[in-house]
C-alpha cells in the first residue's frame, strides 16, 4: 500500500527500478547458466507464473485455495489437447488453455465464494480432485498418468515472419523469460492499483471494506479469475515449451507446491513467488539426489514455514528493512 | 419545515435472533439535517437498528426507505454508495495500513467513477478528512499503532471520507477520555452541518448536548421519542433507562 502514500513517487521509482533489475538479471542467466541449471531456470520461471498467480489470490486477497492445480492443468489440457488431437496451432492453443481456466475459475469462484476460511480450502480442494478424476475419466484422450507427449512438429510456430521452434533450449528460455517478465509487470501493476488496494483492504477486514461502499464479493470473484487466468497461463505454456502434459500436473501435490513456493519467497511480495520457487525447485532437487520421499521434505518444510517463518523471505526483508517493497 | 419529506423512514422493522426479538416492529423517521441519538439500556435493540439501516444485516420483516426510495433489499455496499456511513462500535480500522492509506480507500470509492479523477484530488480530500478529525499529523503512521483515541477518530475520518448523507456513529466516544469526548462533540457539530448524523450512545451529558431529537429503545421496541427535554421528564424512560443514571 505504499504507494499510495506521501511519499509514494520514490518507493514507486525504487520498486520498478528493482524489478527490471531482477528482468534484466534473469536474462543474463540465459548467457551465464550451463546447460543443465538453464533448463532449470526455464522451468522455475514458468512455474514462478504460476506462483505469482496463486499469490495474487493468497497473497494479495487473503484467500488461501487448496485447488489451484485445477487451474494449472486446465490450461495444460486446455492446450495441449486441442494440439494433440485436433493439430491446433500453438498460440490459438495457448490461447485456448488461458480461456479454460479463466472459466473454469468463474465457476469454481462463483460456488467456493459462497465459503471462508477453511470450508473455502476444502471447497476449492474438492473442486480440484474433481478436475484431477476428470482427467483419468477422460482416460480416452488424456491417457491418464502416462500422459500426452509432444512432438516436435506440434510445436512449431510459424507465424507470418516469425519462426519458433518451442523444442530449441534459447527458444524455450527466452519464452518462458518472457512470460514471466510480462505477469511480474501485471503483479506489480496490480499491487498497485486501486483494485490492488481493495483486495487487500478484504484481506485485512471485509466487513470494513464492504461497509466502505466496495462490493467484496466481486472483487473477490475478480481476483480468483485473475489468479486463474495466470495459473492456467502458467499450465499452458509449461505443456507446450516442455512438450508433455500429464495427470501428474492435477494432483494435490500441484496444489500445495504454489502455497509453499508463497510461503517461502513472502506472501503479498511481487519478487517472493520467484524467489520460493527457484528455492524450492533447488533444495527438492539437491534431495532427490539421496532422498526419494521427497515430498516429506515439502510437508516438514510447510510447517516449518507456518510456524516460525510466516511472512517468508522477502516479507521478513520489507518487514525489517525495505519498507517501499511492493 | 413540515414540508420537508424525512430522509430515513423505518416502517414496523422487525428482526429476531432465535427467540429474542432484538428489533420488534420500530419506526422511526429522521429529518434531513438532524442529530438523532439512539439511546436505550444495553441489549435495547440499538446497535441492531443500525446495523439493519445500514444493510449489515438483513431485516426478518419491515421496510427502510432512505431518501425516498425503498433500500430494504439493496446490499450494504449499495446503501453506502447512496450516502449511508457507518462506524464501527468495536474500532475496525485496516491495522497494518497508515492512516492515510485508510482514508484513502473510502475516498477513493466516492471518487470512482468520476472521469477526470486526479491523484492531486484524492490526496486533497484524502488530508481534509484527517485534518477535519485532527489526524493529518499522523497520516503516515501505522493505524494499528496509533492510541485508542485516535484510532477511534480514523474510524470517523473513513465515514467523513464517503461524504455521507447519513453517518451512523455507534458509541463513537466508548473508552474516550474527558478531554477527547469534549473535542468529539465539537466534531459532530460540525459534521451535523453538512450531513445528518444518527448517534447511539451510553455517554447521557453527551447525548443531551448534541441530540436535536432522542429516541428511546428497550427491549427492541420505541419505548419514548422526543426532544432531550421531553425524554428528561418522561418518566417511563427515567424508570426503564435514566433511572439507573445517578448524574442525568
Amino acid at each position: 500500500m505504499s504507494g499510495h502514500a506521501p511519499d509514494g513517487a520514490g518507493s514507486a521509482s525504487k520498486a520498478w527500478a528493482l524489478h527490471a533489475v531482477v528482468i534484466l538479471g534473469l536474462l543474463s542467466l540465459h548467457v551465464l547458466l550451463p546447460d543443465y541449471h538453464h533448463g532449470i531456470a526455464a522451468r522455475i520461471m514458468v512455474l514462478a507464473v504460476f506462483a505469482m498467480g496463486y499469490n495474487l489470490l493468497f497473497g494479495y486477497t487473503g484467500l488461501l485455495s487448496l485447488g489451484h492445480a485445477m487451474f494449472f492443468a486446465a490450461g495444460l489440457y486446455g492446450a495441449g489437447l486441442p494440439v494433440y488431437h485436433l493439430g491446433w496451432s500453438v498460440p490459438v492453443a495457448f490461447a485456448t488453455g488461458i480461456a479454460c481456466g479463466g472459466l473454469l475459475a468463474l465457476a469454481v469462484g462463483v460456488l467456493a465464494l459462497r465459503t471462508t476460511g477453511v470450508a473455502f480450502m476444502i471447497v476449492t480442494m474438492m473442486f480440484s480432485q474433481v478436475a484431477y478424476l476428470m482427467i483419468y475419466w477422460l482416460g480416452d484422450w488424456t491417457r491418464g498418468d502416462e500422459g500426452l507427449t509432444l512432438s516436435r512438429s506440434e510445436r512449431i510456430v510459424e507465424l507470418g515472419p516469425i519462426f519458433l521452434d518451442l523444442t530449441d533450449r534459447d527458444t524455450r528460455f527466452l519464452l518462458a523469460w518472457a512470460l514471466f517478465s510480462a505477469v511480474l509487470v501485471l503483479t506489480v501493476f496490480i499491487a498497485r492499483s486501486p483494485f490492488g488496494r481493495v483486495l487487500v483492504a478484504i484481506r485485512e477486514n471485509e466487513e470494513r471494506t464492504r461497509m466502505l461502499g466496495y462490493n467484496a464479493f466481486a472483487n473477490k470473484l475478480s481476483a480468483v479469475v485473475l489468479s486463474g487466468l495466470v495459473c492456467a497461463m502458467a499450465g499452458a505454456a509449461y505443456g507446450l515449451l516442455f512438450g508433455y502434459v500429464g495427470a501428474t500436473f492435477g494432483s494435490i501435490q500441484y496444489s500445495i507446491l504454489p502455497l509453499l513456493w508463497v510461503l517461502l519467497g513472502g506472501a503479498a511480495t511481487t519478487l517472493g513467488p520467484l524467489i520460493g520457487t527457484y528455492f524450492m525447485f533447488y533444495i527438492v532437487d539437491f534431495t532427490q539426489g539421496f532422498l526419494r520421499a521427497y515430498m516429506l521434505l515439502v510437508g516438514v518444510a510447510l510447517i516449518l514455514l507456518v510456524l516460525f517463518f510466516p511472512k517468508g523471505i522477502l516479507g521478513t526483508i520489507r518487514e525489517r528493512w525495505l519498507k517501499w517493497l511492493p | 419545515m413540515a414540508a420537508l419529506t424525512p430522509l430515513l423512514v423505518t416502517r414496523d422493522l422487525r428482526r429476531a435472533f432465535g427467540g429474542l426479538k432484538a428489533v420488534d416492529g420500530v419506526d422511526i423517521a429522521v429529518m434531513p439535517g438532524e442529530v438523532r441519538a439512539i439511546i436505550g439500556p444495553n441489549g435495547a435493540g440499538k446497535t441492531t437498528l443500525v446495523s439493519l439501516i445500514c444493510g449489515r444485516i438483513a431485516p426478518g420483516s419491515g421496510t427502510i426507505r432512505f431518501d425516498g426510495e425503498d433500500i430494504t433489499a439493496l446490499p450494504a455496499h449499495l446503501r453506502v454508495r447512496r450516502g449511508i456511513a457507518y462506524t464501527f462500535q468495536i474500532t475496525s480500522i485496516f491495522a497494518n495500513l497508515t492512516a492515510y492509506d485508510n482514508v484513502a480507500l473510502p475516498v477513493h470509492r466516492r471518487l470512482a467513477g468520476r472521469d477526470n479523477m486526479h491523484p492531486r484530488q484524492l490526496r486533497e480530500a484524502v488530508m481534509q478528512a484527517l485534518d477535519r478529525v485532527g489526524l493529518a499529523g499522523r497520516a503516515g503512521t501505522t493505524a494499528g499503532t496509533l492510541a485508542y483515541g485516535h484510532q477511534r477518530l480514523l474510524e470517523v475520518a473513513m465515514g467523513l471520507a464517503l461524504q455521507p448523507r447519513l453517518l451512523i456513529l455507534d458509541e463513537p466516544t466508548q473508552g474516550l477520555s474527558d478531554g477527547e469526548i469534549d473535542n468529539f462533540i465539537a466534531l459532530v457539530r460540525d459534521i451535523a452541518r453538512q450531513a445528518t448524523v444518527l448517534l447511539i450512545e451510553h455517554n447521557m451529558p453527551v447525548v443531551m448536548e448534541l441530540a436535536d431529537r432522542i429516541t428511546v429503545l428497550n427491549f427492541g421496541k420505541v419505548l419514548a421519542e422526543g426532544t432531550p427535554d421531553e425524554i428528561r421528564r418522561n418518566a417511563e424512560v427515567q424508570a426503564a433507562y435514566l433511572g439507573s443514571t445517578a448524574d442525568v
